[in-house]
């Protein structure tokens, strides 16, 4: 009978064993094939990434003849950077990667996260005031005005098709952002409260990474009073390697934020890998198909975008936020297309990737360039010609020094022509970003391991191993 | 006299109620427009309880058009649909799947980015996984995994049934056309329906498959499950239909069984060309 079905690839054990090599496919072989699981796959990724970022930050660091204390605290930078657009990547991911959501509202999601922190936090007798609660209670407060703020804009805007989806989220963003730049909203009083975002010159608070840090550093957040025991291994090693207590104070808030990012990855991932995240891909696929299934997708879009809104919002609250003062230019609308070059370079759809390529992106593609400069700038004595034309000129003399100076000069400016070339790279050679090929299946089961009944009986099969 | 007016008004009104009741799907006056055309004029049928029936018609006739009114894709712009007697008309198609009305699409619409099993696993419904915090919260999550553990040998039994089994880690975007056309036929018996609407299910399907995929649509028919088929096979429609409602211009033609319909005059003028 089977004679007949060409669907059907009856035949030996051959075949069968052909059969599911091709079935694991040559990718999967090599990312996925050995008998790690896959979240270990993923830390090792995530670890190469680290140590080349690393790598290149520190040999820097020694050819310029920097110090210890001077290295530790560029890592620290970096890895504030890179884990600060990690964890908005993850949560644009979310949003455009598992659920096609094309958001490019992303920075006014984090400025309402920000500002609501910064209103509930700040002094009521400053310049611009708050209503002067406690740091957490404006985290907090932060995260539930994302969450708001992400359904209002959910409600009009997940009824469009995907191309008006983004224009509405792009408006949105930038009415958040106008709003809080506007005179109207540089003083004013809810309620007899008196509050005040200052408008464009920006808003004051109390300074979130030195209070979270110091907390977590000593004990009763007093310097003088000694380390707390989290605080003791930091201050060991800060000790060990004559490091100054600022730097020591950001690696602490830093290890936190790469603490953030670890809980949203996980949260991502399990939802990715869930009934509920092959609902967020079915709808990038074809939403028409999902509600067919029975599937309410307005409400599981809702609830995505909200999440996705929250994470943003912490991005935000952390990042944005951390120094005690934000203004509306902290908000534009290229930190959206910042946040999209590091998910398009990761590959977006995945959770790893989104982490490398906010690694990547922030590490060598945003800090790098001006990292070089200075050092070019300390350590050899080059030209500083004002114009490319005064070192286009020397080279009809042979020299290319005016116009190497020129170049390092520039290379803060230099490097929005490199964020292009490295796209116009990856759309040629890597269109999927650097993981986003990878084929893994939305259920809390590795489904790239299970076996059909009938090859079972065949195949010494490793499947039904429960990835949890 | 007035009272035997209004006591045959009222059996007249309970016979129509009844009809309303008895068939699993009855259509009243379906009508839907697209700028000036009139897509859907006026249609109404029913469709009887665990039958097999078959809609046909000339291209363009609205057939794949009342599919889309009847599982909620459209509004209509008048007429309504009763289903096991409850006026469906404005639920949205998730409302109509939970209550067990289902379809398929004309042009397969698999989930192209996806595995074969991913599409199959979609399908089912109700699982404790769909909300948003039991996969993220850690107890929680173990029923998750294990519900998916038994969905997993459930999806396996139907890929076998339907002979998916061996590509069931391909991207459905590899799949044939036929393929493609029995994944949308294993995902829709999934979602548990009472009645299912089949656009073109036959199409791009090799004749052995389709051989073996009628006798388990009887099968099921048996079982209580009831079909309402769109297919431009004739020899399917006359030889598998109980009844067979013909479309023509927006309009039902004609209605009636395969024998009927082959003699309808009406019929062989519109649509049959006097071929059969």
């Amino acid at each position: 009978m089977s004679r007949d079905v060409p669907v059907r690839c009856d035949g030996g054990n051959d075949s069968e064993s052909r059969d599911e090599e091709r079935a694991n496919g040559p990718t999967n072989f090599l990312l996925n094939g050995n008998a790690r699981p896959r979240w270990l796959n993923d830390i090792l990724i995530i670890g190469k990434a680290t140590v080349v970022v690393y790598g290149v930050f520190i040999g820097l660091g020694l050819a310029a003849g920097l110090d210890m204390n001077g290295i530790v605290s560029t890592l620290q930078q970096v890895t504030l950077l890179a884990a600060s657009f990690a964890l908005v990547v993850l949560a644009l991911n979310l949003h455009w990667g598992y659920t096609g959501l094309f958001n490019i509202g992303v920075a006014g999601f984090m400025a309402v996260g920000a500002y609501t922190m910064a209103l509930v936090t700040a002094a009521p007798d400053a310049t611009f005031p708050g209503l002067g609660l406690p740091l957490w209670v404006g985290v907090l407060a932060g995260l539930v005005a994302s969450a708001l703020v992400g359904f209002l804009v959910a409600l009009p805007a997940l009824r469009l098709r995907a191309d008006y989806f983004a224009i509405v989220t792009l408006a949105a963003a930038e009415v958040i952002r106008l709003v809080f730049n506007s005179s109207a909203l540089h003083e004013f009083s809810v309620l007899g409260v008196e509050l005040g975002t200052g408008g464009g010159q920006g808003m004051s608070f109390p300074n979130l990474r030195n209070t979270v840090s110091r907390e977590l550093l000593y004990v009763g957040g007093d310097p003088t009073a000694g380390p707390t025991l989290f605080g003791r291994p930091f201050m060991a090693v800060g000790d060990r390697l004559e490091l100054s207590p600022s730097v020591v104070e950001g690696w602490v808030y830093t290890v936190v934020l790469v603490a953030l990012v670890a809980f949203a990855f996980v949260v991502i991932t399990r939802i990715g890998n869930s009934p509920f995240g092959r609902m967020l891909k079915a709808i990038r696929e074809d939403e028409l198909v999902a509600r067919s299934l029975g599937k309410n997708t307005d409400r599981v879009k809702i609830k995505v975008f909200m999440l996705g809104c929250v994470f943003m919002g912490l991005a935000g609250i952390v990042w944005q936020g951390r120094r005690g003062y934000i203004d509306p230019n902290l908000f534009l609308p290229i930190i959206t297309f910042y946040i999209f070059i590091a998910l398009i370079i990761g590959g977006s759809g995945s959770n790893t990737g989104s982490v490398v390529g906010a690694f990547l992106f922030a590490g060598l593609l945003f800090e790098g360039p001006p990292f070089v400069q200075r050092i070019v700038d300390a350590t050899f004595d080059l030209p500083h010609p004002p114009t490319v034309y005064d070192g286009a000129v020397a080279l009809g003399d042979l020299d290319p020094m005016p116009l190497l100076g020129y170049a390092v000069g520039e290379l803060p400016n230099l490097r929005f022509v490199l964020f292009g070339a490295v796209l116009i790279a990856l759309m040629i050679y890597r269109p999927d970003g650097i993981l986003g090929h990878r084929n893994e299946p939305a259920s809390p089961i590795d489904l790239t391991k299970e076996r059909a009944p009938r090859e079972r009986e065949h195949a010494v099969a490793d499947g039904g191993e429960e990835d949890e | 006299m007035s009272d035997a007016t209004t006591e045959e008004e009222e059996r007249e009104r309970g016979q129509e109620r009844e009809r309303t009741e008895q068939a699993m799907l009855h259509v009243s006056n379906l009508e839907k427009r697209f700028g000036g055309i009139v897509a859907v004029d006026g249609v109404s049928f029913e469709v009887e309880r665990e039958t097999i029936t078959g809609l046909i018609g000339p291209n363009g006739a609205g057939k794949s058009t009342a599919f889309n009114l009847i599982t909620g894709v459209y509004a209509p712009d008048a007429g309504s649909v009763y289903f096991r007697g409850e006026n469906v008309t404005e639920l949205r198609p998730h409302q109509l799947v939970d209550r067990g009305l289902v379809r398929t699409f004309q042009i397969s619409r698999e989930l192209a980015g996806m595995t074969v099993l991913e599409n199959v696993l979609l399908a089912f419904d109700e699982q404790r996984g769909e909300s948003l915090w039991r996969p993220v919260v850690p107890g929680a999550r173990r029923a998750v995994v294990r519900q998916e553990r038994e969905l997993i040998d459930r999806a396996w039994e139907i890929l076998e049934l339907f002979e998916l089994d061996h590509l069931a880690h391909e991207d459905a975007a590899n799949l044939s056309g036929g393929q493609r056309k029995l994944l949308e036929l294993c995902r829709a018996l999934l979602t548990e329906p009472t009645l299912l609407l089949l656009d073109e299910p036959m199409a791009g399907v090799n004749p052995t498959l389709e051989k073996k995929l009628l006798a388990r649509l009887h099968e099921l028919r048996e079982q209580g499950y009831t079909f309402l088929i769109v297919e431009h096979d004739m020899d399917i429609i006359m030889n598998n239909c109980e009844t067979v409602i013909v479309m023509h211009q927006g309009q039902v033609l004609a209605r009636g069984p395969p024998e009927a319909i082959q003699e309808d005059e009406r019929v062989i003028d519109a649509y049959l060309g006097g071929e059969l």
